[in-house]
C-alpha cells in the first residue's frame, strides 16, 4: 500500500493500462505537454511518448467521435475531457452515436472508450466549471458511468473501465484530487457495478457517491453521536447499478436517503428512490429522503453556493429526519 | 459540366459555383498532379478502362434497383420509418467504391447505403437490415440509417447531420497509430460543412496528417433548403482548403472521375500525405425523403435537367448494347435479395433490451 492523492491514483491507473495493452492511447486538451490542467496525466508523455499520449485541440465533439471511430478500429482510447461540463458540446457524439453504436449495430461493434473527466463544485468555479452532470449520462441507455470517492477506488475503477469492452465515463470531483488515501500496489482492479458499504449501520442507509461520500462519513459520526446508526454504501457505479448491496442494505436498515450533489428533478436520487420504493416497498418504514442541489444553476458567491450545494447540515437532517419522522 | 450552361434553368448562383468547381477543379488536378511526388507510380488503376466501366455501371444499376425495391415498398406502406433515396448522386458511391480496399473503412450519411453496397460486402444481411428483420447487419435494431459491418469497415451510416466525420477520423487515426496503411472514407453533404463537428475534425485530419478522405456530395440543397440560403460561402472546397486539406471539386456525376480523384486522395493517405476533401457537384433527382416530392423549393425544370445528366443514363449509353443485359442482370438479383430477405423472420421481441452493452 502507499499513500496517494486521487491525481496519483488516477496517473498510476493510466500509466498500468498503457503498459499493459498497446492499444491503449491517452488523448485529450493539455494534456501531454502539459501534463493535464489537474496533473492527471503528468509525466505519461516522456514515459509512453508521442503516440500513446496525445494532445488534442479544443474540439471534445471532434475527439469524442474519434475517439469513437478509433475504439471502432480497435484501439482503447482514453480522453479526457478537462471539466464535466464540457461534455455538453459534445453530447451528440455521447449519446447519438458512443452510447448507441453496439446496440444499434446489433452488438457487432464493440466501443471500449473511456472518457475520463472531474466535476463537482464546493470551490466557486461558477455555473458552468461546478455540475454533476452524470444524469444526463444515464438518461439515455448505452454508457456505464463510474464516480471513484477515494484513490484507491479511483485506480481500481479506472483501469476496470479501460479494460471494459464498453464506453465508460469515468468522473473524478475536483474537491478529492489531492485527497491522499492507501492505495494497493501494483495492479489493482475494481470490478465496475459493484457498491461498497463504507460504514456499516442500522437506522437508516445513506447512499451516495463521489466527494459526498467523505461527506456522509462525517454526518454518520454525527448521527451516531445523536444516537442514530446511518449505513453509510458508497454506489462507485451509477450504471450497472449494484442492485443487490442497495436491496441488502434496505432490507437492513428500513430507512433511505439519497444524497448527491447534482440537482434533484430527474436525477439519480429520483431515480433510485422510485427503483427502492417499487421494489422494496414492504421494506421501508418511512419516506424516502434525497438531499441533491437546488434546482438553480450553480452560484458563484459562497454565500450563494452553500445554499445551493449539499451540506453536512442537509444531509444530517435527512439521516435524522429519516428515522425520526 | 459544360453541357447545361447553354440552355441551363439554374440560378446565376448555381451557375457561378459550377462554374468555380469546374476552374477548381482544372487548378486541384493540377496541384494534384504536381504534389503526387514519388507515390506516382502507385497511382496506377487495376482496372482497365472498359472493366471499370461496366464495374461502374453494375454498381450504379445495383443501387437504383435496391431504391427502386425500397421505394416501392415504402409507396405501399409496407416499410418502416424515413426513406432517403440517392437517385441521380449514384456515380459517387460506384466510383468512391472502385478506389477503396475491403479493410478501409467507410462513414456515411442517412443517405449513404450505396456506399455499403459498393463496399462489397453481401446484399442479404444489408437489405434484411433495412427491412428489420433478425439477420441484418444489426439484427434489426439499427435499420438503413445505421448500417454497420465491421468486415467490411463500415462504422456507420448515421442519422445526424455530419455526425459520422468524427468517426471516420478515429478509424483514420487509428490505422496512423496501429502503422497500418488503411485509410478512411467519410461522405457527407453540403449541410454538413456547417456543422461545429465537421470544422473540428478537418482540424485535426490536417494537425494529425490523417489518411481520411472526405467526399462531400454538394447536391446543392441542405435537405430542401439551397446553398445560397444556408452557406455565407458556397464554395465549399474552399473551406477546406482554409482548413488545409488537400482540395478537389469534381463532377460528382461522373464516375470515372470520382473513380480518378478519389484513387488520387486514397494512394496520398495511404502514403502519408493527409486529409482530402473532395467537393463532387450532384443533384438527387428525387425527393429529400419519401413524403417530400422534391418539388416546390426546386422547380421541375431544374429536376428534369439533372435528370438528364443521370449517370445511370450516361453510362447505359456509354456500354451500348452491353448495357441491358447487365441492367437485367443486376435487377433480377437485386429482386431476389429481396425476395429473400423479405420472407425472413423479424428479431425476437425479447432481444429488444439485449446488446446495450457488449
Amino acid at each position: 500500500m502507499s499513500q496517494m492523492s486521487v491525481v496519483e491514483a488516477t496517473n498510476a491507473a493510466l500509466r498500468q493500462e498503457l503498459t499493459r495493452d498497446p492499444k491503449v492511447f491517452v488523448y485529450g486538451e493539455d494534456v501531454a505537454h502539459y501534463g493535464g490542467m489537474f496533473r492527471v496525466t503528468d509525466g505519461l508523455l516522456r514515459d509512453f511518448g508521442a503516440d500513446r499520449v496525445i494532445d488534442t485541440p479544443i474540439s471534445e465533439s471532434g475527439f469524442l467521435g474519434m475517439g469513437l471511430g478509433a475504439a471502432m478500429a480497435g484501439m482503447r482510447p482514453v480522453a479526457e475531457l478537462m471539466f464535466i461540463d464540457f461534455s455538453l458540446v459534445a453530447m451528440d457524439q455521447l449519446l447519438n452515436n458512443i452510447a448507441k453504436t453496439h446496440y444499434m449495430s446489433g452488438g457487432s461493434v464493440p466501443v471500449p472508450l473511456t472518457i475520463i473527466t472531474q466535476g463537482g463544485g464546493y470551490r466557486g468555479a461558477a455555473a458552468q466549471h461546478s455540475q454533476m452532470l452524470e444524469a444526463l449520462l444515464l438518461h439515455l441507455p448505452g454508457l456505464k458511468v463510474v464516480l471513484p470517492s477515494n484513490a484507491a477506488d479511483a485506480k481500481g475503477l479506472l483501469a476496470a473501465a479501460i479494460r471494459d469492452d464498453n464506453p465508460v465515463v469515468f468522473i473524478n470531483h475536483k474537491q478529492l484530487f489531492g485527497a491522499k488515501s492507501e492505495v494497493p500496489d501494483g495492479e489493482h482492479i475494481v470490478p465496475l457495478g459493484q457498491a461498497r458499504t463504507v460504514r456499516e449501520g442500522t437506522d437508516v442507509t445513506l447512499f451516495t457517491y463521489s466527494y459526498l461520500v467523505g461527506m456522509g462519513m462525517q454526518v454518520a459520526e454525527e448521527a451516531a453521536a445523536q444516537g442514530v446508526s446511518v449505513e453509510v454504501v458508497d454506489l462507485r457505479t451509477l450504471n450497472p447499478l449494484d442492485w443487490d448491496t442497495i436491496a441488502a442494505s434496505v432490507t437492513k436498515t428500513h430507512r433511505v436517503v439519497i444524497a448527491h450533489e447534482a440537482h434533484m428533478r430527474c436525477g439519480v436520487g429520483v431515480d433510485l428512490s422510485h427503483q427502492i420504493q417499487s421494489r422494496l416497498f414492504d421494506e421501508l418504514d418511512a419516506p424516502i429522503q434525497v438531499v441533491a442541489a437546488l434546482d438553480a444553476p450553480i452560484p458563484f458567491a459562497k454565500e450563494l453556493e452553500d445554499v445551493v450545494l449539499p451540506s453536512p447540515a442537509r444531509l444530517l437532517e435527512a439521516c435524522l429526519g429519516a428515522v425520526r419522522g | 459540366m459544360q453541357e447545361v450552361r447553354g440552355s441551363s434553368p439554374l440560378s446565376s448562383t448555381t451557375l457561378f459555383s459550377i462554374f468555380f468547381a469546374d476552374a477548381c477543379l482544372r487548378v486541384a488536378v493540377l496541384i494534384l498532379n504536381l504534389s503526387l511526388g514519388p507515390h506516382a507510380c502507385k497511382l496506377a488503376p487495376p482496372m482497365e478502362t472498359s472493366q471499370r466501366d461496366e464495374q461502374f455501371y453494375r454498381s450504379m444499376v445495383r443501387m437504383r434497383a435496391v431504391e427502386t425495391e425500397l421505394l416501392a415498398l415504402s409507396s405501399a406502406g409496407q416499410l418502416r420509418g424515413s426513406l432517403h433515396l440517392a437517385q441521380g448522386q449514384e456515380a459517387l458511391p460506384a466510383g468512391a467504391g472502385a478506389a477503396l480496399r475491403k479493410d478501409d473503412y467507410v462513414t456515411a450519411t442517412y443517405r449513404g447505403h450505396g456506399y455499403v453496397l459498393a463496399k462489397g460486402g453481401p446484399l442479404l444481411p444489408i437489405i434484411a437490415e433495412i427491412l428489420g428483420k433478425a439477420a441484418g447487419l444489426g439484427g434489426g435494431k439499427g435499420g438503413k440509417m445505421h448500417l454497420f459491418d465491421l468486415e467490411y469497415g463500415i462504422l456507420g451510416t448515421n442519422g445526424i447531420v455530419g455526425a459520422a466525420v468524427g468517426t471516420a477520423a478515429g478509424a483514420a487515426w487509428a490505422a496512423q497509430l496501429q502503422k497500418t496503411d488503411r485509410v478512411a472514407l467519410t461522405v457527407c453533404g453540403d449541410g454538413a460543412l456547417n456543422q461545429g463537428h465537421v470544422s473540428e475534425c478537418m482540424n485535426m485530419a490536417v494537425l494529425y496528417q490523417l489518411p481520411l478522405i472526405i467526399l462531400c456530395e454538394n447536391n446543392l440543397y441542405s435537405e430542401m433548403t439551397p446553398l445560397s440560403r444556408s452557406h455565407g460561402d458556397v464554395n465549399l472546397a474552399g473551406r477546406a482548403a482554409g482548413f488545409g486539406l488537400n482540395t478537389a471539386q469534381i463532377d460528382g456525376n461522373d464516375p470515372e472521375a470520382v473513380y480518378q480523384v478519389m484513387s488520387e486522395a486514397v494512394n496520398r493517405a495511404r502514403t502519408g500525405g493527409g486529409p482530402t476533401f473532395i467537393e463532387a457537384a450532384t443533384y438527387r433527382t428525387i425527393g429529400h425523403y419519401q413524403a417530400d416530392s422534391g418539388i416546390g423549393y426546386r422547380t421541375a425544370e431544374e429536376v428534369e435537367a439533372w435528370r438528364a445528366k443521370s449517370p445511370l443514363d450516361h453510362w447505359a449509353a456509354k456500354l451500348g448494347k452491353r448495357a441491358p443485359a447487365i441492367a437485367a442482370e443486376e435487377q433480377a438479383a437485386v429482386r431476389a435479395v429481396f425476395e429473400e430477405a423479405w420472407a425472413l423472420p423479424g428479431p425476437d421481441p425479447l432481444a429488444a433490451g439485449t446488446q446495450v452493452f457488449a
